[in-house]
C-alpha cells in the first residue's frame, strides 16, 4: 500500500501514513463513514422501493397517452372519468384507438390464516395490445367469464399456491360470494398500498365491484398513430377536452407524474425523503467529524511543513488523499451490509429493494464529496494562521 | 559574496494581542546579518528573541517595517512568495514537531519534497546520509516515539538542512542535546558558512556556542541592546 501510494502520487503517501499510523482511530473513522453509507442506503433503498412499487403496475400496460380525471395524481386516486371521452379521444386526428380501464382495490382471503390485498384492474381482453407482450399472449384466458391473472408474488401468500397455475389448472379465488379462477400469472410484486395484482377482463371487474358502472371507468389508455409526434396529439387533447375534468397526459409523463407526487406529496415519500436528508447530513457530519479530527491533531506538524515552504494545496492534497481512503474502505462494507439488509427487507416486505449500480456510484460520489469538502474545510484554519503561531 | 547582507531588518516594530490587550514586543530593529555569518540572538526571557527569529523567517506577518531576505522584501508578500522564500531557509526549533506518523528518514524526506517529487531513491539516500552525519545511522527507520529528545532534536535538524538551505533560524537548538552533540552541531552550521556561505541565526544561552559566533546581539524588552561583532 505504501510504496504503491508512494509512487502513484510521487510523494510520501502522507495522508495514508497519517489514517495508519493510529489504527484505532482508523478503524473507527472507517466504521463512521460506512454507518453513514448505510444509513443512506438504507433510507434510498426504501425510498427507491416506493418509487419501484408506484410505477410496477404501469409496466403492465402498453399505452402512448394516458387520460385521467382532474383529480388523480397516481394510478389508484383520483375520481372517475366519463368513458364518454374515450370516444371523444378517439375522432381526434393522431389517436389511433382507445380502451378503458378499470381499477380496484379487493381483500383476498386465500386461507383460514392467509390473506391479500390485490389491486384489481380490469381492461377489455380484445385490448390485447394494451398491455406488456409479457401480459397480452394470457388476455384472450379472461374473455371466460370470471377468470383472472394473478400475481405470482403476491406479498403475504405462499408462492407454492402459484406454482401449478394455469388454463388446465386454474387457482379458485373467493371474492364476497364470486369465485374466480386465475389461470395466468403476472408479475408486479407487492407494494405500500396492495400486495399484490389481479388482472380481470372488464366485465368480470363489474361483477366483482358492483357499484362500479362500465361507463366511468378510472383511466383511459390511448394508442396512437405511426409517425405522428405524442406531444402532439396531447396538445390537441387538451384542446378538445374539458380541462377542468380531464388530465391528459403522455404515459411517461404520467408515471413521471406519478413519482413525483408520490416523493414530494405523499406522507410516505416525504419522509422517506426526509430520511435520505437525515442520512446525508448525519453522514456529512461524521465524515466531517473524522477529517477536522485529524486535521486539527496534525495542526502543529502542518504548521511545521508550512514553514518548510508547502503551499496550501499540499495540505488540500493530503486531506484529499485522506478522503479518497476513508471514501473508499468505509463504502467497500456498506456496499456489502447495505445489500444484506435490502436482502433481508425485501424478503420482509416483498417490496422492490434492490442495489442499483446508478445509486452505489452516487452514495460513492457523496461520500468522496463529503469527505473532500469537509476535509478542505478543516484545513481552512491553516491556511490563515501564521505557522509561528501554531508550534 | 562575504560583504552582502543576507537579512536585513529595518525599523521592525511589533504588537501582540488586540485592544485593550494590544501591546508592543518589538521596538525599532535594525540589523544587516552577513552571508556566510553564524549571529547568536540573546536576553533574558521574554525580551523577543523568538518574535525577531520568526519575524525575520517569514514565519509571522510583518505588521510594521520591512525584512530584506535574500534581497525578498517579507513585508506585504503574496502567499505565493512566502511559500517560496521558505523553501530557501531552514528552521529548527524547540518544538521539533517531528511527524508521528513518518520514520527519521520520512520525516527528514519532507524537507526535500518540499522541492518537487525527485528520484526516491536519492533523496532517500542524502536523507539517510545527513541523518548518519548527526550520529543517527542506526535510527534511520526509528518513529519519533522510539526516539530519545535529543534524537528527535537532530532529526529536525537534519530536515531543516537536508536542502542545504541558505539561511538556517534556530531558536536554541542544542536546549535537548548533550553538551557535547550541541557543539557538534553548531561546528556543522559553522562548517556549512565557510563552505557553502550559509547564514545562521541562533537564539542560545549557550557559552561554548558563544565562542564560535560572529557576532552576538542582545535583546531586551524587544529592544537590540547591544551588538557586538567579534572579529577573529
Ligand atoms: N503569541 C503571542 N501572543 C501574545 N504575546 C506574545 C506572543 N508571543 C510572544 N509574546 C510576548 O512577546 C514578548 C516576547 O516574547 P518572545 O517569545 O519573543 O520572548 P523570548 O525572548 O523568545 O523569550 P524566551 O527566552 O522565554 O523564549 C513576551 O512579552 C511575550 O509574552
Ligand atoms: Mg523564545
Amino acid at each position: 500500500m505504501n510504496s504503491t501510494l508512494r509512487k502513484l502520487l510521487g510523494r510520501l503517501p502522507l495522508g495514508w501514513l497519517q489514517l495508519s499510523y493510529n489504527r484505532t482511530r482508523l478503524f473507527s473513522a472507517i466504521a463512521g463513514v460506512t454507518f453513514a453509507n448505510v444509513l443512506v442506503f438504507v433510507q434510498l433503498g426504501i425510498l427507491g422501493a416506493l418509487n419501484g412499487s408506484s410505477i410496477a403496475p404501469y409496466t403492465l400496460f402498453n399505452a402512448d397517452i394516458l387520460v385521467s380525471a382532474s383529480d388523480s395524481n397516481t394510478l389508484s386516486d383520483g375520481g372517475n372519468i366519463a368513458r364518454q371521452f374515450m370516444f371523444e379521444s378517439s375522432s381526434v386526428p393522431g389517436v389511433k384507438k382507445g380502451t378503458a380501464l378499470y381499477i380496484g382495490q379487493m381483500e383476498w382471503q386465500q386461507s383460514e390464516s392467509a390473506s391479500a390485498t390485490l389491486q384489481v384492474f380490469g381492461i377489455n381482453p380484445l385490448s390485447s395490445d394494451f398491455t406488456t407482450p409479457a401480459l397480452a399472449p394470457l388476455m384472450h384466458l379472461l374473455i371466460d367469464e370470471n377468470r383472472a391473472v394473478i400475481d405470482r408474488r403476491t406479498r403475504g401468500i405462499d408462492s407454492n399456491v402459484f406454482n401449478t397455475v394455469s388454463r388446465t389448472d386454474a387457482l379458485a379465488m373467493e371474492f364476497n360470494g364470486v369465485t374466480v379462477s386465475a389461470v395466468g400469472l403476472l408479475d408486479v410484486g407487492s407494494g405500500f398500498t396492495a400486495d399484490g395484482t389481479m388482472m380481470v377482463s372488464d366485465q368480470t371487474f363489474l361483477r366483482l365491484f358492483r357499484h362500479r358502472q362500465s361507463g366511468a371507468p378510472d383511466h383511459i389508455l390511448l394508442h396512437i398513430d405511426e409517425g405522428v409526434s405524442v406531444d402532439v396529439v396531447v396538445n390537441r387533447l387538451r384542446s378538445v377536452l374539458p380541462g377542468a375534468t380531464v388530465k391528459v397526459n403522455s404515459y411517461s409523463d404520467a408515471i413521471e407524474a406519478d413519482l413525483n407526487f408520490q416523493t414530494t406529496e405523499r406522507p410516505t415519500g416525504i419522509i422517506f425523503g426526509f430520511g435520505v436528508m437525515i442520512g446525508i447530513v448525519v453522514g456529512v457530519i461524521i465524515v466531517y467529524q473524522v477529517l477536522a479530527t485529524d486535521v486539527t491533531s496534525h495542526l502543529k506538524e502542518y504548521a511545521t511543513f508550512k514553514a518548510m515552504g508547502y503551499p496550501h494545496t499540499f495540505f488540500i492534497g493530503v486531506v484529499f488523499e485522506e478522503a479518497l481512503i476513508l471514501a473508499v474502505l468505509g463504502f467497500v462494507p456498506a456496499l456489502v451490509i447495505a445489500t444484506l439488509i435490502y436482502i433481508g427487507l425485501g424478503s420482509a416486505t416483498g417490496l422492490p429493494i434492490e442495489m442499483s449500480i446508478v445509486r452505489a456510484v452516487l452514495v460513492f460520489l457523496g461520500t468522496l464529496a463529503a469527505c473532500s469538502i469537509s476535509g478542505a474545510i478543516a484545513t481552512s484554519r491553516l491556511a490563515s494562521a501564521d505557522p509561528a503561531d501554531l508550534f | 559574496m562575504s560583504s552582502t547582507s543576507a537579512i536585513i531588518v529595518t525599523e521592525l516594530n511589533h504588537w501582540f494581542g488586540q485592544g485593550e490587550a494590544r501591546k508592543q514586543a518589538i521596538f525599532d530593529v535594525n540589523l544587516k546579518i552577513k552571508t556566510g555569518s553564524l549571529t547568536v540572538l540573546m536576553g533574558p526571557s521574554g525580551s523577543g528573541k523568538t518574535t525577531v527569529l520568526t519575524l525575520m523567517g517569514c514565519l509571522r506577518d510583518i505588521q510594521n517595517g520591512q525584512v530584506e531576505l535574500l534581497g525578498y522584501k517579507l513585508f506585504d508578500s503574496s502567499q505565493h512568495d512566502k511559500d517560496s522564500i521558505r523553501r530557501r531557509l531552514g528552521f529548527i526549533f524547540q518544538a521539533h514537531n517531528l511527524h508521528a506518523s513518518l520514520s527519521a528518514t520520512e520525516n527528514v524526506l519532507m524537507g526535500l519534497q518540499v522541492h518537487g517529487a525527485g528520484r526516491i531513491a536519492q533523496q532517500t539516500k542524502a536523507a539517510v546520509h545527513i541523518l548518519d552525519l548527526l550520529g543517527l545511522g542506526d535510527r534511520t527507520d526509528y518513529l519519533p516515539e522510539n526516539l530519545s529528545g535529543g534524537q528527535k532534536q537532530r532529526v529536525a535538524i537534519a530536515r531543516a538542512l537536508v536542502a542545504n538551505p541558505q539561511i538556517v533560524f534556530a531558536d536554541e537548538p542544542t536546549a535537548a542535546l548533550d553538551k557535547e552533540s550541541g557543539i557538534s552541531v553548531v561546528k556543522m552550521l559553522k562548517t556549512l558558512g565557510s563552505s557553502r556561505g550559509t547564514t545562521t541565526v541562533m537564539v542560545t544561552h549557550d557559552n561554548r556556542i558563544l565562542d564560535m559566533a560572529d557576532r552576538i546581539i542582545v535583546l531586551e524588552d524587544g529592544r537590540v541592546v547591544s551588538d557586538t561583532l567579534k572579529t577573529e
